[in-house]
């Protein structure tokens, strides 16, 4: 064999290398969606993307609009904080909460949306700092791989005061009964969903 | 053998198809059917749909505060119902329950009842177990349970939104006439279901 012919040791050479091409490692972006744009992108479209962090971000949202403009900032603040301080500790320690922690969140946020309830600065701000804690854990945890991390954590938190703003502050001015209505009845569909969801949580086993 | 040029490129094309792409493994596989799935399930059988639309006719002819709590009322406790369904109790009869949601929905609004707010709420609210434990739980395999939910919720939110939208002819008489009519309609379809349930 000569000339033009492949001699088989070309053959192997050929063979080998696109064995190892095949199989060079590359990244497995398990469960995340990425931008191309970087760590902070990938992290404020995970939260966008993410419907279980964010119905119930919005519900809270909706919930302190109802009560009005202080309530409004109280959670602009504290959500997105706490969100922070879950985060770092997902982050660092890497575990999980059940499924059922997602479906109890829309069905309290959503219920409470629902029910229009005169709720106090105080519970608030606890509610606030409950779900970003919890949800902040989750996504820390979730985030914990090196190429997103602490930083698309940022962007999950910068997503989460986002949407909080733009929200509360949809809410807050609107006084006509029937437009608090829809925002009651979008609380009301929360709920209905959570509820749906505790069921699948129980059918699952988790 | 002999193998020219050609078996060289093929080599090295085979090579390059066989190159690893990004694994995206598991990305968000089935969220968008599970969504659609979900949406169209309450709009796939006739006994529900008449059902939620009668409910948000019966909320319009009684004003408000029914006519948004019947709507709000009925995807909660339909939910619940799921739920229920979902945790494996079971509920006997459940194709009568909705039937006769049908017959009672369409039979209050024929007959423009007009009952204290608790009793309507009470109504709808089980018949909404009957169509939850029914319909929430048939979430095909592979598919986000979560999108499921809220493309169902929406869904029957949407539907109680068209009979609460047509409800607001009863503001003029013709459209009273109307309303009736179709709730006659919504009665003899449910009877056509409880045959059907029955039979």
């Amino acid at each position: 064999m000569s000339g033009p012919t492949m001699r088989w040791p070309h053959r192997l050479v050929a063979v080998i290398g696109g064995l190892t091409l095949a199989s060079c490692p590359s990244r497995a972006a398990a469960h995340l969606v990425t931008t191309g744009l970087g760590p902070l992108y990938d992290g404020f479209l995970h939260f966008a993307l993410t419907p279980e962090d964010l119905v119930p971000v919005l519900a809270l949202a909706l919930l302190a609009g109802l009560r009005g403009v202080t309530h409004g900032r109280r959670a602009l603040f504290v959500l997105p904080a706490a969100w922070l301080l879950g985060g770092v500790i997902g982050l660092t320690v890497q575990g999980g909460l059940s499924p059922s922690w997602t479906a109890l969140s829309f069905v309290l946020l959503g219920g409470l949306v629902a029910s229009d309830a005169r709720l106090s600065f105080g519970a608030t701000t606890l509610l606030a700092a409950l779900l970003g804690l919890g949800h902040g854990y989750l996504n820390g945890s979730t985030l914990a791989q090196p190429w997103l991390g602490a930083v698309g954590l940022l962007g999950v938190v910068a997503a989460v005061f986002t949407l909080v703003a733009l929200a509360a502050s949809f809410v807050v001015p609107l006084r006509a009964v029937w437009a608090r209505v829809v925002v009651r009845v979008a609380g009301s569909w929360i709920a209905a969903i959570g509820l749906l969801l505790i069921g699948w949580a129980f059918r699952s086993g988790t | 053998m002999k193998r020219g040029p050609a078996g060289a490129w093929a080599l090295a094309l085979l090579a390059v198809l066989m190159w690893a792409p990004p694994a995206h493994a598991h990305v968000q596989q089935g969220q968008a059917a599970g969504f659609f799935t979900g949406l169209g399930h309450p709009v796939s059988g006739l006994d529900h749909v008449l059902a939620m639309i009668a409910v948000g006719l019966w909320g319009a002819q009684l004003g408000a505060p029914a006519i948004w709590i019947l709507p709000v009322t009925f995807p909660m406790v339909m939910a619940l119902g799921g739920m229920v369904g979902l945790l494996g109790v079971p509920l006997p009869g459940v194709e009568v329950g909705i039937a006769a949601s049908a017959i009672l929905l369409g039979l209050a609004v024929m007959s423009a009842l007009r009952p204290p707010l608790a009793a309507a709420v009470v109504l709808v609210g089980l018949f909404g177990i009957f169509h939850g434990h029914a319909h929430g739980t048939e979430l095909p395999a592979g598919q986000s349970a979560l999108l499921y939910s809220m493309g169902f919720v929406i869904a029957t939110g949407c539907l109680h939104g068209v009979g609460i939208a047509v409800g607001l002819i009863h503001r003029w008489l013709w459209g009273q006439t109307l309303l009736r009519a179709a709730g006659a309609v919504v009665a003899l379809a449910g009877v056509f279901f409880m045959w059907r349930a029955i039979a």
